[in-house]
């Protein structure tokens, strides 16, 4: 009984936080403490929201589309190449490093670059979210297949398995757990990264269109578009979280000893 | 393939093997025959689980040879399964595909290794565990799984190294009591490593003892008492006296 009730208020505690947060955000707006020209209240922000929505869903779909293609350009490539970085350890050392330091390079900085290069399409979005995901899953990956205990391999080996079978029945299944959480992290990266990317320039995208509100000083608009923004990333982690629930069964099981 | 009960069908000659300039094993020569379990007994560090590489084909020796009836297997993996203390069945695959991978390896299809892999799990004990997960069973049950994944894996010979040591006395003395029972069902002939010394008198027909580094074999011991073995074996005179004669070996 107690740890029901322990469980509730574990799930309630962080819905209380934001409602407080809101609340001293209103209180804030209501008393005047911020001119409200500079803050909109939670009202007027939501109101903004349900006006906008349809301009928004619209706007949504460009930008999803490219996080969508930049993210499944990103999982084909980090899943080449953390494939080839582990079967060739040349390879690995070679590309490693690189591999960080392209990490501590700012995206805001080559963003600009891209648009330079590729024009004012969708190809320099997705470009950058290919940029940005790729890392997490390859690293997530590499992490993964290093993590096949070293007596499981021997085992197959003594099967009669090669080295293909040895991935296909150690390495693969080992590493899904780590894909999953670089992909987590790389769902939330790609939105971020579209948006950034279409600030710099586009016809249209959540990004564009939060530029257009910004010049207009529409802060109620700017608001409801960055809640929008945190919307779809939660909604994104939320179908990585299932996905991964339906591909590996073994991990609910896991608790329930007979 | 017919083998007549006392030609061994395995051999290893003069079995040779080092790493850089340590010679971990010297001039070793066993055999087993058929439904035969043979024990090696020593203590750490004189190379069981190095002979037990050599003989799986996961190392390959300096000198001698490893002869599988009377074919030449040195070096050469996927003839001779073998059984760790840890049972290494995956945590990603239920227990019948866990016990079924081997003959996935061997290029069988799924479908058809799943039903032969299904058709001994009720002899096996694990009736009802097939699409369970690892994680889902016991200790005891996990090694009779593994023990199912390597008699599925071998052709008729497996190498156990250790597989009880990690249960605790009373499921391991259950264990024990299975797998006498198990090894008069099924057609598998055992080679077994274990520094339990009631354990290897329990349960083998032939012990070796192993010692010395770089390890040699330095006594066999016949384990003459006729299988099955009367319930209190283990607290039998004889018993006693195979004891006292392996403690003083080792």
């Amino acid at each position: 009984m107690t740890r029901k009730l322990q469980s509730i208020t574990n799930k309630l505690s962080p819905i209380f936080a934001i409602a407080l947060l809101i609340v001293i955000w209103a209180a804030a707006c209501g008393f005047e403490a911020v001119p409200s020209y500079m803050l909109p209240s939670p009202a007027d922000v939501a109101r903004a929201f349900i006006n906008d929505f349809p301009t928004m869903m619209a706007h949504s779909a460009t930008t999803l589309s490219e996080a969508a293609a930049g993210l499944g350009i990103g999982i084909v490539l980090a899943f080449i190449t953390a494939s080839l970085m582990d079967r060739f350890s040349l390879l690995y050392n070679a590309i490693y490093p690189l591999l960080v330091i392209s990490q501590t390079i700012p995206t805001v900085a080559i963003a600009p670059i891209l648009l330079l290069w590729m024009g004012f399409g969708m190809a320099p979005k997705i470009t950058l979210v290919v940029l940005t995901t790729f890392f997490p899953i390859t690293v997530g990956m590499l992490d993964g297949f290093r993590s096949a205990d070293p007596d499981a391999i021997s085992l197959l080996r003594s099967m009669g398995a090669n080295n293909l079978k040895i991935f296909r029945y150690i390495k693969l299944p080992s590493s899904l757990s780590h894909f999953f959480a670089g992909l987590k992290i790389s769902a939330s990266y790609a939105i971020v990264g579209a948006v950034i990317a279409e600030w710099l320039g586009g016809f249209e995208g959540l990004g564009v269109y939060m530029t257009r509100v910004r010049k207009a000083y529409q802060f109620d608009k700017m608001f409801a578009v960055i809640i929008l923004i945190i919307m779809i990333s939660l909604l994104l982690m939320l179908i990585v979280t299932l996905v991964r629930k339906a591909i590996m069964p073994w991990e609910r099981k896991g608790d329930k000893k007979q | 393939m017919t083998t007549s009960a006392n030609e061994p069908i395995l051999t290893a000659e003069h079995i040779t093997k080092s790493f850089g300039d340590a010679v971990i094993i010297e001039d070793i020569s066993i055999h087993l025959k058929k439904n035969e379990i043979v024990s090696l007994i020593g203590q750490s560090g004189t190379g069981k689980t190095t002979l037990f590489n050599v003989l799986s084909g996961l190392l390959t020796p300096e000198t001698g040879r490893v002869l599988l009836h009377s074919e030449d297997i040195t070096g050469k993996p996927g003839h001779i399964s073998y059984m760790l203390q840890k049972d290494l069945l995956l945590p990603y695959r239920t227990i019948v595909d866990n016990v079924s991978l081997p003959l996935v390896i061997r290029g069988k299809k799924k479908k058809e290794a799943r039903e032969k892999a299904s058709a001994l799990f009720d002899r096996f004990g694990l009736a009802g565990c097939e699409k369970k997960y690892p994680s889902q069973l016991s200790g005891g049950m996990r090694q009779r799984a593994a023990l199912l994944r390597t008699y599925l894996s071998s052709q008729g010979i497996a190498l156990l190294d250790e597989p009880f040591s990690a249960l605790d006395t009373l499921t391991k003395s259950a264990m024990h009591q299975w797998y006498l029972h198990i090894m008069q069902e099924i057609d598998l002939s055992t080679l077994f490593i274990t520094h339990d010394i009631d354990e290897a008198i329990l349960l083998s027909d032939r012990i070796y003892v192993m010692g010395g580094k770089p390890g040699k074999i330095t006594k066999e011991l016949m384990i003459d008492v006729p299988k099955p073995r009367p319930d209190d074996f283990t607290l039998s005179d004889e018993f006693l006296t195979y004891k006292r004669s392996l403690v003083h070996m080792l």
